[in-house]
């Protein structure tokens, strides 16, 4: 009860305190994209033979011929009014384009995300219990590599054998296939939209396209959770807590995971939240290798055309999904372990 | 002593409930641990026999590394994984368990034989509430349900006396006292009626008056339930108190064992011998803790100049105030002084203040309100950031608690010992300063082979004398002692109290020593002040306020503390 109130609380001050952040955030970017090389109005001119008056009258209609803190200014109205602006590649406003795109870039992060942990921490458990033994070197040799391949090679590595070779996985372009229609949009996420309307044909295809990309960023982030998880239930193995557990002669399954599985997961629970957050901007690679049209290599797109309003968009977008993820492990963190309400 | 040689088949339970009456319950036979390590293979504990009757408590005393530990879990077999039995054989109720399998062992753990732990609030898990922790314990030896378990878990609760324990119930270790963690642990230990239990160290790290509290509960519950106990212990006094007979370990090997009563008044192996000698008891005097340094220390009262007229005090604290943040008063209102070469013990319980002041005194932390003088001039207001650069650092000098962590893992004792004099005095390298670092070194008893080590290569003792060294390196006037030998054994701390009251009366150095052990400061210090959250509540002459002390605090303080050759804990008879 008073556990609860005294999370919320906590979870509101930590929000409270990351708005300015936001806010230099959204500064910053501005400033940069103002920085960066390249025009904006003469990229977006009819041709290369525009005439100077052209590009003249696009940088008005931009605003671009007004001052930088004007601009600014102009620029932080819009957003308070919830404009982000209009993106000169797709011609649509930034906020409908995030919209439309972010369920596919939060589906494929969560999948992933969801595979590296339910393959990571039985590794790490198994690891540690067995350390110094055969699985603890394979483990590690996994984890290796893991790190070191690049998610560009191992997407195309994935794709060449189960495309290519084997022909188990439909052809790695885009959510679903040509011939599945669409589900009627509810919430964006294929998966749950399809199982919502009861299309489970076109659920297995939607499954079927998200696995090799999943399993291509969940590679990428095994290795991290997989060695937190074995070092945090080294440390709660060797625990006096735990030697407490075995000398009252508790069951192995009751020591192992009440005791020392639970204290283990709070680290993880930490490296999880991070590892969430870089996962959503290193999408950007995966996104472009299976044609996943997601934020990412939309605000990549845009950033090559010199699209100020997407990238901006982006950003932001970003650094509020990075403060939500860091409030949510926060309030669970506060759940799972009543030491931290303390102060 | 008596012991059943005869072969017992070890199948099932049967035979280890029927143990005929003239088998002791726990029979130990030629116990041999060893442990692999990086450096080859250790004997833990070589050739260990003794044996624990029903009902009856044993006591195991020893300084560290002398085995007692090992032997207790090597009884209930939970040794580091380095740690194996390699020899000799361990009977309970009849059965060898030296060889048991872990489906044997857990069927025993708890139910037959339990153990409470030293440093209980870690012996606890922290992130599950303490009700659920014993529940836990009776559920995985009886088949009840979780309700049953809580209501067991609040009956166990009251019966080790706990203050609210409906309330207590839903807590968590973090939230409890460190007395009352050990409290549940014991609840714990008890929840399956085991027949023997192994106390490891009970109540170190708790504070006199509830490491009393804790032991008298203990002795209770054992007498009442009839149940065995191995009281595993390096306080002479805890064991003289609470044990029928005691064990006295050395290296891994029993040196003796007898009677409390006979073995401590009548110690008949030259180590007993010295162990008893160190223990510091309510008459002791600091030559009486190590023979052979007797000799050096001049057993008279030491005279002193009286000062001047006019001098001021060395060191004069007023109305001296540390609150925290969130409204906590740490220390309210304190005030003492002390003279050039006086010794000032300040005592009290966890939360007494003690430290706060000594680190204020030291110019760490910070006073919120107050004065403190040094050589009647102001030094409070410096702030402690900024009083490295005074010419008073050098004056004021501190051994800390803990000899390990207080020392640079990366410098060696040359280094450390240097490290004040480079900073505070300016010194270059060179023969002045390896002169004075040798010098320190030798008055603090550290040979000079040794101050190429660094700390890991060297023993508690030889880091307390580094501490030591550093502290006096500078030529300080006020030494700040903050319980310098709470982490040692009696036979070192004996020699280290030694070393300190030769530099005082040798330098003229004033101390101010902070301690929880009574004995010790009654011993070292001509005045002590008594503090108890945060103020002061009696203070006088060491001599008057240990013999007759004025308040009821400072008597219930003095009444905890367990002398050698006290009385025994009455305990009854088991049934």
């Amino acid at each position: 009860m008073s556990q609860l109130s005294i999370t919320a609380k906590r979870a509101g001050w930590r929000f409270a305190s990351s708005l300015p952040a936001l806010f230099g955030v959204l500064v910053f970017t501005f400033l940069l994209m103002r920085v960066l090389p390249g025009d904006p109005a003469v990229f977006f001119a009819s041709g290369p033979t525009a005439g100077k008056e052209e590009i003249e009258t696009i940088r008005k209609q931009m605003g671009l011929d007004k001052p930088v803190p004007e601009q600014l200014l102009r620029y932080l109205g819009d957003i308070g009014t919830g404009n982000l602006g209009r993106s000169l590649t797709t011609g649509q406003p930034v906020l409908s384009d995030l919209k439309s795109r972010l369920p596919a870039s939060l589906e494929l992060t969560f999948s992933a995300l969801l595979i590296a942990l339910v393959t990571a921490v039985p590794l790490g458990v198994a690891a540690a219990l067995k350390q110094g033994s055969g699985i603890d070197h394979i483990v590690r040799f996994i984890c290796a590599l893991g790190v070191c391949v690049p998610t560009f090679v191992s997407g195309l590595l994935l794709i060449y054998v189960f495309y290519y070779l084997l022909g188990f996985a439909p052809d790695p372009t885009g959510r679903v296939d040509i011939f599945t229609s669409p589900p009627p949009l509810v919430t964006g996420f294929l998966l749950i939209d399809f199982a919502l309307a009861g299309d489970w044909e076109g659920w297995r295809a939607a499954a079927s396209q998200l696995v090799l990309p999943a399993f291509t960023m969940a590679l990428f982030v095994v290795a991290p959770l997989a060695r937190i998880t074995r070092a945090a239930m080294l440390a709660s193995l060797g625990s006096d807590f735990l030697r407490t557990a075995r000398s009252l002669g508790l069951s192995r399954r009751k020591v192992i995971v009440t005791y020392a599985l639970r204290n283990a997961l709070l680290p993880v629970l930490t490296i999880a939240g991070i590892v969430f957050s870089t996962m959503l901007g290193a999408n950007v690679l995966v996104e472009k290798v299976f044609s996943w049209p997601g934020v990412a290599s939309y605000a990549l797109d845009a950033l090559l055309s010199s699209d100020y309003a997407p990238v901006q968009g982006f950003v932001l977008l970003m650094a509020s999904i990075f403060v939500l993820v860091n409030l949510t492990v926060d309030v669970l963190y506060g759940i799972a372990d009543p030491r931290v309400s303390v102060e | 002593m008596p012991r059943n040689d005869e072969e017992v088949p070890s199948s099932g339970r049967e035979t280890m409930v029927t143990a005929t009456a003239s088998e002791p319950l726990l029979a130990i036979d030629d116990l041999h641990v060893r442990f692999s390590t990086r450096s080859g293979t250790v004997e833990a504990v070589r050739g260990v026999s003794l044996s624990v009757a029903a009902g009856e408590t044993l006591g195991i005393v020893g300084e560290s590394g002398s085995g007692k530990s090992v032997t207790a879990f090597a009884i209930t077999r939970l040794l580091d994984a380095a740690g194996r039995i390699s020899q000799g054989s361990i009977r309970f109720k009849g059965q060898d368990i030296s060889k048991a399998s872990s489906k044997q062992l857990r069927s025993l753990h708890g139910a037959a034989i339990s153990m409470i732990f030293q440093n209980p609030r870690g012996a606890l898990n922290p992130i599950r509430s303490v009700g659920r922790q014993i529940a836990d314990a009776i559920m995985a030896h009886e088949p009840i349900s979780a309700s049953e378990g809580r209501a067991r878990a609040l009956d166990l609760l009251k019966a080790v006396l706990i203050r609210d324990p409906e309330k207590r119930l839903d807590a968590y270790p973090h939230e409890l006292s460190g007395g009352m963690c050990q409290r549940v642990m014991i609840a714990m230990a008890i929840a399956c009626e085991p027949a023997l239990l192994i106390a490891d160290e009970p109540t170190t790290g708790l504070d006199v008056t509830t490491q009393k509290t804790v032991m008298d509960l203990v002795a209770r519950i054992t007498a009442e339930r009839g149940m065995a106990m191995i009281l595993i212990t390096h306080d002479l006094g805890l064991a003289s108190r609470y044990c029928q007979r005691a064990v006295v370990m050395e290296r891994g090997q029993v040196v003796e064992q007898a009677a409390p009563a006979t073995l401590f008044s009548a110690p008949q192996h030259p180590y007993t011998k010295r162990l008893v000698a160190a223990s510091p008891t309510a008459t002791s005097t600091i030559a009486d803790l190590a023979p052979e340094g007797a000799s050096a220390v001049p057993a008279v009262e030491l005279f002193r100049p009286k000062p001047a007229p006019g001098t001021p005090l060395l060191l004069e604290v007023q109305k001296l105030v540390k609150r925290y943040d969130g409204g906590v008063t740490a220390v309210d209102d304190v005030s003492f002084s002390i003279a050039a070469g006086e010794s000032l013990g300040l005592v009290g319980e966890s939360g007494s203040g003690k430290s706060t002041i000594s680190r204020m005194i030291c110019r760490l932390i910070d006073p919120s309100e107050g004065e403190i003088l040094f050589d009647g001039r102001a030094i409070g207001s410096l702030p402690a950031r900024d009083f490295h650069r005074s010419e008073f650092r050098r004056d004021i000098q501190i051994v800390f608690q803990d000899p390990t962590d207080s020392l640079n893992p990366r410098f060696n004792a040359f280094d450390c010992i240097a490290h004040p004099l480079r900073r505070l005095l300016g010194m270059k390298n060179g023969s002045a300063l390896t002169g004075r670092v040798s010098e320190c070194a030798e008055r603090a008893g550290l040979p000079s082979e040794l101050l190429e080590r660094l700390p890991h290569q060297l023993s508690g003792g030889q880091k307390a004398r580094v501490g030591i060294a550093r502290a006096i390196a500078c030529r300080p006037r006020l030494l700040v002692l903050d319980e310098p030998t709470a982490a040692l054994d009696v036979s070192v701390q004996a020699v280290i109290l030694q070393l300190l009251d030769r530099l005082r009366r040798e330098d003229g150095l004033a101390l101010l020593f902070v301690s929880h052990d009574l004995n010790v400061v009654r011993m070292m210090c001509e005045r002590t002040v008594v503090l108890q959250n945060g103020r002061v509540v009696e203070q006088g002459e060491s001599r008057t306020l240990f013999s007759a002390p004025a308040t009821a605090y400072a008597r219930e303080l003095l009444d905890a503390v367990l002398h050698l050759g006290g009385p025994t804990a009455r305990m009854p008879e088991p049934a």
